[in-house]
């Protein structure tokens, strides 16, 4: 690989992964049209006229199905009131998300991936249509048009539903290059449409894959060896088989289980045992411990990610400036607790679950079990949270484990198997530790040399590893916005330097690799202004000109947000631009720190230019929400390590952001015609480092490590 | 075999006395509605009313109910504050995943039943008690004020 190709970023990942030949061209495949009227894997029109969108992507509160719905439906000219919806099957040659090569929702892609896919088989299905009602109108197809489900002759005056079309429409071959609407004629798209999944989320009906309820079921609670990596040594379970509605003590290599009537007499029953465990050698491991590893490992050369100009001559040349950020484990927590319901009889396993990866539910759990994949049959649903830890399929594959054991009597009964809360932070995948070094040069008021080193776990080596290899080892995640930074600077130099941290295993976590390159880049671009003398917006404009989509988002930020108005004393405000995802966003946090270090926030503003959106409200509220994830972690969020486990464990230790610490937050969403960006992970990415320059903007505090360092800012230690 | 009542309804159940109100409800009733999310009354997932007051579910054992009424998520479109609550969360399209909303709509509801018209620290008090991890607080608050306005 050349050094030139090495310019990578979740912008080409599509053609870098596609070059390496690991990963699946999308196709569309033609589904035997029986029954209603079936032209590709999403789209299904019956008789009745109503219309089933099917679902690749998951719902887990991103307003996916709305989004897709909204694209399927405007290429159709279907009647949106009136659609349908269904979770997807898992199924890679017909569901997977296109740069993965594999059906997983997840890296704010779905848009971006599905746009055209979906546009396609939309106006595809549209097309056949028109094509049927003009040969039994003995019309050209050309002067017909669709809207609401119905096909229209103007000339005559003529009409006819989708549904009375389906059985000429099915004889038909789809066209493999349909023409799309022109974006000016677009009736759905662009308009701030109500969601189709939230009336069954006000009244309960809505199901979540913990809903799931099956005759004969039993229910089971679970414990995993504390310490990373430990095993079960003994079990005394004495008290638990005397609780009344116990059925079996399960006891695997690193767990033991409970099955019993009720999630609470399984809970009753595992808190009554007696279990010693064997911990093994990652008892001796603490954060300390990590933390001196990875700021050992910093100091080692990585692979380069981005090379312009020339950084060293560049540095050496003018007045050095340097900072290190540090980045902490962080948990997922989704609201819903990891669970799984199953039944496993001898030949066959029937899951109901909700999972950002079904086909890979599907894959590991056919595996451990030695069955043909079709033995295995998977039901997704709603998930209560993802935000990356639902990206696994561990909680499936130890629900398996367990109902492996059931024998006699329970031998094949369905069962439910929930995660505590306490299991949940502790047997996470977490958002690694990194740590982050940059050094600088100004020259004339600008950046003149940038040198970047990340490092940090790549997640990504253990989630998608041939992407990885293709990549020759540079985790595009981990640097994404490092090798993409926006400002226009004649001297780069990135590098990521891979380093694990022993025993705990590390995951996405919304944001995923921008939250670390973002936090850095934009804490140091602050940084330079204050050594350059410069206002922070003016100096991030000064060197935005070659990236006017951002920059216009930036001073929009700073318009809407009162940028430049007095504020009281140990008030700030602080700004985040970023490009991550594809999207254009600038962030002012106002905060005020008050004289014991503690923070609050007084107003949050932000300005995206996302390209088209689709759902312009989902675009909002997913800003809002992010920047709540993010400033949450910012704020609060870290999950340390002593001797070999995790230290925290609900949440009075592992602290949520609540309604009455949250202010008012303004998103203003840029109009713009180009291709859609993703927004899910982007708030989540804007939160710390705004934060962080109001923090800095009010108290001269430079704080260099997240959770904020709360006795630094009250001038009890340096930050 | 025990006996609640539940949105009206005398329901029939067997559980032993300790069961908590949440488990009852979810596993052997068969009302999924409420939601379980950390089993600490540290978020607030799991809140249901008992005699038009909102109480975390996932501690209180069921015997301690009595012969009480218990409003869920299913039944609190029943009340004119539930329903004020459900539609200004609708119109305000307040929800992502929406797997907190069940106790985020009886805490509000049990807010307007008894407080008509709150302001913020009226909001804060009787909501901090319930996590949301997609942040929806923003429209939150502006729901309750929008039910508030609907209400009235």
């Amino acid at each position: 690989m050349q050094l030139d190709d090495l310019t990578i970023s979740r912008r080409n990942l599509l053609q870098g992964a596609a070059a390496s030949g690991v990963l699946l061209a999308f196709h569309m495949p033609v589904r035997a049209a029986t029954g209603p009227f079936a032209p590709n894997a999403f789209i299904r029109i019956a008789a009745d006229n109503t219309t089933t969108l099917v679902m690749p992507q998951v719902e887990m509160g991103q307003g996916t199905y709305t989004s897709i719905s909204m694209i399927l439906a405007e290429e159709l000219d279907a009647d949106f009131a009136k659609v349908a919806l269904e979770h997807a099957p898992p199924d890679d040659k017909l569901y997977a998300n296109p740069p993965f090569g594999l059906q997983a929702t997840g890296n704010s892609n779905s848009i971006r991936a599905f746009w055209t896919p979906l546009r396609t088989a939309g106006a595809a299905a549209r097309a056949m249509l028109l094509q049927a009602a003009a040969s039994q109108w003995k019309v050209d197809p050309a002067t017909c048009s669709a809207a609401n489900s119905m096909v229209t002759h103007a000339a005559s005056g003529r009409t006819i539903a989708f549904g009375a079309l389906i059985n000429d429409a099915a004889r038909l071959t789809p066209p493999e290059k349909p023409a799309l609407k022109d974006p000016k004629n677009f009736t759905l798209i662009g308009k701030p449409l109500k969601r189709l999944d939230t009336p069954e989320k006000t009244n309960g009906k809505a199901v979540y894959g913990i809903d799931v309820l099956l005759p004969g079921m039993k229910f089971a609670a679970v414990a995993q060896c504390p310490v990373f990596g430990g095993k079960v040594a003994k079990v005394d379970d004495t008290a638990t088989k005397k609780i009344a509605g116990v059925y079996k003590i399960v006891q695997l290599d690193d767990a033991v289980a409970v099955v019993a009537d009720t999630t609470w007499t399984a809970k009753k029953g595992l808190a009554a045992l007696d279990i010693t465990w064997n911990e093994g050698a990652n008892a001796k491991i603490s954060s300390a411990e990590i933390w001196a590893d990875l700021r050992a490992a910093s100091q080692k050369d990585g692979l380069v990610a981005k090379h312009e100009g020339d950084a060293a001559k560049a540095l050496a040349q003018g007045e050095r400036i340097e900072a290190a950020y540090e980045l902490p484990f962080l948990a997922h927590a989704p609201m819903e607790p990891l669970n799984c319901v199953l039944q496993l009889t001898k030949d066959k396993c029937e899951i109901w679950i909700g999972t950002q990866v079904m086909t890979r539910v599907q894959g590991t759990v056919a595996q451990l079990l030695n069955f043909p994949l079709d033995k295995v049959v998977v039901h997704n649903h709603l998930l209560g949270g993802g935000f990356g830890r639902r990206l696994e399929p561990d909680m499936a594959l130890l629900s398996v484990r367990i109902a492996q054991k059931l024998d006699g009597e329970l031998e094949g009964s369905p069962l439910k198997v929930i995660w505590s809360r306490e299991e949940d932070i502790q047997h996470d995948v977490y958002r690694p530790v990194y740590r982050d070094t940059i050094a600088a040069t100004l020259r004339d008021g600008k950046i003149d040399a940038w040198n970047y080193r990340v490092t940090g776990s790549s997640v990504l080596a253990r989630w998608l590893p041939p992407v990885f290899e293709a990549l020759k080892g540079v985790d595009f995640d981990a640097v994404d916005s490092a090798a993409d930074m926006p400002y226009d600077i004649p001297n780069k130099h990135v590098e990521f330097t891979r380093a694990e941290p022993p025993a705990v295993p590390t995951g996405f976590w919304r944001g995923v690799g921008p939250n670390n390159n973002v936090f850095a880049t934009e804490c140091f671009i602050d940084e330079l202004a204050k050594k350059a003398g410069k206002d922070p917006v003016a100096f991030r404009v000064s060197m935005l000109d070659k990236e006017p989509r951002l920059k216009a988002a930036v001073q929009m930020a700073a318009e809407k947000s009162g940028w430049g108005q007095a504020l009281p004393a140990r008030v700030g405000r602080g700004i985040c631009a970023q490009v991550s995802f594809a999207s254009f966003i600038a962030t002012v946090v106002e905060a005020e720190v008050d004289e014991h270090g503690e923070v609050r926030l007084r107003r949050i503003t932000s300005a995206v230019d996302t390209g088209i959106a689709v759902n312009p409200d989902t675009v909002i509220a997913q800003l809002q929400g992010g920047l709540i994830f993010g400033l949450t972690a910012a704020l609060w969020g870290e999950i340390t390590i002593e001797r070999g486990r995790v230290q925290q464990s609900n949440f009075h230790d592992y602290r949520m952001l609540r309604i009455d610490e949250v202010p008012r937050i303004d998103v203003h969403v840029i109009k713009s015609g180009e291709a859609p960006g993703g927004i899910g992970e982007t708030g989540a990415n804007a939160g710390p480092p705004a934060l962080r320059n109001a923090i800095y903007a009010a108290t001269g505090v430079a704080l260099r490590r997240l959770p904020i360092d709360r006795a630094a800012l009250a001038g009890k230690r340096s930050a | 075999m025990a006996t609640l009542k539940i949105n009206g309804e005398t329901k029939n159940f067997e559980a032993t006395p300790d069961t908590p109100l949440l488990w009852v409800l979810r596993d052997v009733i068969g009302m999924t509605g409420t939601k379980f999310g950390c089993g600490i009354a540290q978020c607030g997932a799991c809140t249901v009313h008992v005699d038009g007051k909102p109480v975390r579910s996932c501690l209180l054992p069921v015997s301690a109910v009595g012969d009480r009424s218990v409003t869920t998520i299913e039944g609190i479109g029943a009340t004119p504050a539930g329903a004020a609550v459900q539609k200004a969360w609708l119109e305000l399209e307040v929800i992502q995943c929406g797997y907190c909303q069940s106790g985020q709509i009886m805490s509000a509801a049990a807010l307007l039943a008894t407080t008509p018209n709150p302001d913020d620290s009226d909001i804060n008090a009787a909501m901090a008690g319930n996590i949301c991890r997609c942040g929806t607080y923003v429209r939150i608050r502006d729901a309750i004020k929008r039910a508030a306005g609907n209400a009235a």
